[in-house]
């Protein structure tokens, strides 16, 4: 497959709403289920106002794909999205650490790692952001020459916190974390 | 059963007993989840006593509950309930957030909390698990401490419990600021900051069992449901529905502050000495342009996203925080104090948040002192400052003596109408035609007089929930904004702005039956389940007590000042009238079975079931 068919999620976090419709999105279509802390986008509010979705941006070098010991991860060469084979992941979370963003997690239910696999190429969660008109998700084109960019958006929430308060916030921003 | 956790957490704040309860489906079938059940779990366990139960005494019981339908349908809401300091009968008081779907997530329908710890705790909710903890290290804290020091101590904990496994989320949190701690009536139950539930005066019952929050984490799914292709369905049918309700997407009630007062004359001004203005300094454009940063905000669920976020970018208030404000407190933290323009606005909705006030129930109490000042009834004297319309640094000092319980603000933390009854005494004077309230409790801000709101002669004086604008009652009971309508939200428990159009109500009875398999009509709501809550309401509104028993019919009316002609205006010489209510209320009181005191019948109750309602009424008032 060409890199031009594959997609990247970009995220506009200062516009996200905090409606969690995302979630709600994302959650009925892997688990047919509304189950927030099973969805593959999560929205963290360590600050009330600064909600923004933390979810796979697919680094160019896949940290948590080199950090499996038994293989359960792979890349899905249409989408560029990490494919969790849940038979082989034997919970060691060591995906999770691996990842600069520590964003993979266990299932609360089975307990094998979970990763956004893009919903094979048309991500539920994106779908309902646009229609909402929110547009703090959407899908682009994922460019090849942009691809160490998208690696700088697998943070940690605190530090993405961190610097939405100080565009939402100004100044006072620092005080409220 | 299905829509339901199946379990609820009794908690006794003064053993730390902890246990598991249920209802039967029996129960609820017939109270549905919120404020039914509210209303059920409240009328059995001292409903036979109610007139001697002290609101604030460890008596009791803080209902914490959410409802078949939260999570499911559009815009999640928590009920809070109890007996309220205010009215002393039940309130139903919602308030948004994610608090209702992780407890429900963790296996809950609601909290059941009993007596009073001995010192100040907060309560931590997980999976199939409900912890008291100590709460000393936050007990005076803001909102803002309250919620950087909860969040940080709930994923620390939840990490303990289950460490690497994931970068915690923050647990939802529901707590109380300093009014409620020093047991203001007119103090709310705070969620994230800006939100909350204000009517009733639960803030107060929190403060009253030293209990400063709940934290709320649930790693499960929602309860399963009935039909979950069918839900499916109308989440996303109803979600297309809020998608096209575009003015409350761009400016949810924000508008509301301009054009209420200017096009229909029924926003209080100056403690309603005035409904009309025209001032464009207040129109939502200045609220969008100046200090609104983020323009969609929302809850767990929500398609409108209908709050904004405000902060004072500039001026004497910079770095002040608050939500849109909304129309309400746009007019109680606006308009009703002489304020015209947003940054003030917007500072005395965040000096509220930031004191854990209900921004209704306050303003209401701040207008009606600057009313007396400027009447020369209370002095500078009194306050130890000057108390003029306009002048939001005063009213912030106001509101900190209220919180404080200092001086005149001790009598203030009341609430209007006992602040009238007790300031009437001292200077020797009726002053009860000043508070703006229906039984004790500071009216929502839509008048009747120039008869162009939503509102009518009876939707205060014969609403089961006193001046609550969110429950008025109507002469139309099945009309979309009716207080039986508004009480099946209160029981879902969702949020009634999401339903409250016309297509989506239309899906309501479709919703109930996919989530809990129950076809449940419309007649079946409204001429049974609807009118059995209402009576328990109406019946123990009635009993009242300790401080204050309402008489029926008596106190079934209007404020005073509703019957002087509005000054100003278009709509200028326009009053309410007490013919209209007279008649209205007679009519009213025979559609729900109530008699012509609005005492509910005995055949009413019967008809429910309720012959223990029917004996106490009896017995109460000297007929049994």
């Amino acid at each position: 497959m060409s890199a031009k068919e594959q997609i990247w999620i970009v995220r506009d976090i200062p516009k996200c709403s905090g409606c969690r419709m995302c979630e709600i999105a994302c959650s009925l279509h892997h688990e047919n289920k509304i189950w927030p802390e099973a969805s593959r986008v999560r929205v963290f509010m360590l600050v009330p106002g600064a909600e923004y979705p933390h979810l796979c941006t697919q680094c160019h070098d896949y940290p948590c794909i080199e950090a499996c010991p038994v293989d359960a991860l792979s890349v899905d060469e249409t989408t560029s999205a990490v494919i969790v084979d849940k038979e082989k992941c034997t919970s060691c979370k060591l995906c999770i650490p691996a990842c600069p963003g520590r964003i993979p997690f266990l299932h609360p239910g089975d307990k094998k790692a979970v990763i956004c696999d893009l919903c094979g190429g048309d991500p539920e969660c994106v779908k309902v952001c646009t229609e909402g008109n929110w547009d703090a998700l959407r899908v682009v084109e994922r460019s090849e020459d942009n691809r160490y960019s998208h690696r700088l958006y697998a943070k940690r929430p605190e530090e993405v916190t961190r610097e939405l308060v100080t565009i939402i916030y100004g100044e006072r921003g620092e005080e409220l974390i | 059963m299905r829509g339901y956790a199946g379990k609820f957490s009794e908690i006794d704040l003064a053993t730390g007993k902890i246990k598991d309860v249920s209802f039967s489906e029996e129960v609820l079938r017939l109270y549905l989840g919120g404020r039914g059940l509210a209303t059920k779990i409240l009328w059995d366990s001292f409903g036979d006593r109610w007139e001697t139960i002290d609101p604030l005494g460890p008596e009791n019981i803080l209902t914490v509950l959410a409802g078949p339908l939260t999570g499911y349908y559009a815009g999640g809401r928590m009920m809070i309930s109890g007996k309220s300091p205010l009215t002393l009968g039940i309130v139903g008081s919602t308030v948004a957030g994610e608090h209702a779907i992780d407890m429900r997530c963790a296996g809950y329908d609601g909290l059941i909390i009993k007596g009073r710890a001995d010192k100040p705790v907060y309560i931590f909710v997980t999976d199939d698990r409900v912890d008291i903890k100590d709460a000393s290290h936050v007990w005076g804290k803001d909102r803002i401490d309250t919620y950087r020091i909860l969040t940080k101590e709930g994923i620390r904990e939840l990490e303990e419990r289950s460490p690497d496994t994931r970068e915690w989320r923050e647990p939802s949190i529901l707590h109380i600021g300093p009014a409620g701690e020093r047991l203001s009536r007119v103090a709310a139950v705070q969620s994230k900051w800006t939100h909350g539930a204000g009517y009733g005066g639960y803030g107060a019952v929190m403060g009253s069992k030293n209990l400063k929050a709940i934290l709320f984490k649930g790693m499960g799914p929602l309860p399963d449901v009935w039909d979950m292709e069918r839900t499916t369905e109308l989440i996303w049918k109803i979600a297309r529905i809020c998608f096209k309700s575009d003015a409350m997407r761009r400016w949810g009630t924000g508008a509301a502050g301009y054009d209420v007062g200017a096009r229909q004359s029924s926003e209080p001004v100056r403690n309603w000495q005035e409904e009309w203005h025209d001032e464009k300094s207040f129109g939502v454009d200045k609220f969008e342009e100046r200090v609104w940063v983020k323009r969609y905000w929302g809850d767990f669920g929500c398609p409108t996203t209908c709050l904004k976020l405000a902060v004072n970018k500039v001026g004497p208030f910079k770095g002040s925080i608050s939500d849109n404000p909304d129309y309400e407190i746009q007019a109680y933290g606006g308009t009703n104090l002489g304020i015209f323009e947003p940054e003030g606005n917007v500072h005395i909705c965040s000096v509220m948040e930031d004191l854990g006030f209900c921004g209704i129930q306050v303003g209401n109490v701040l207008g009606f002192a600057a009313e007396l000042y400027q009447r020369g009834i209370l002095t500078k004297d009194d306050l130890g400052f000057e108390l003029n319309w306009g002048d939001a640094a005063a009213f912030a000092k106001l509101m900190k003596i209220i919180a404080d319980r200092e001086g005149v603000g001790d009598i203030l933390a009341e609430g209007a109408h006992r602040a009238a009854v007790k300031l009437g005494e001292m200077k020797g004077m009726d002053l009860t035609k000043y508070a703006i309230v229906e039984k004790g409790m500071g009216i929502g801000a839509h008048g009747i007089r120039s008869r162009l709101d939503y509102v009518e002669a009876i939707s205060y004086p014969c609403s089961v929930q006193g001046g609550d604008h969110t429950s008025p009652a109507q002469r139309d009971l099945r009309k979309a904004d009716s207080e039986l309508t508004a009480m099946l939200h209160d029981c879902g428990v969702h949020c009634w702005f999401n339903a409250g159009e016309t297509d989506a109500l239309d899906l309501i009875w479709d919703f109930i039956q996919a989530v809990t398999g129950w076809p449940i009509t419309a007649d079946e709501w409204y001429d049974n389940m609807a009118l059995r809550i209402l009576a328990i309401q109406r019946a123990v509104l009635l009993f009242g007590g300790p401080d204050i028993t309402w008489k029926p019919i008596v106190d079934d009316e209007n404020p005073a000042r509703w019957y002087e002609p509005l000054p100003t205006g278009p709509y200028a010489g326009r009053v309410a009238d007490k013919k209209e209510l007279e008649e209205d209320r007679a009519k009213y009181f025979e559609d729900v079975g109530w008699d012509e005191r609005g005492i509910p019948k005995s055949s009413t109750l019967k008809r429910f079931g309720l012959e223990d309602v029917d004996k106490k009424l009896k017995s109460f008032f000297g007929e049994g």
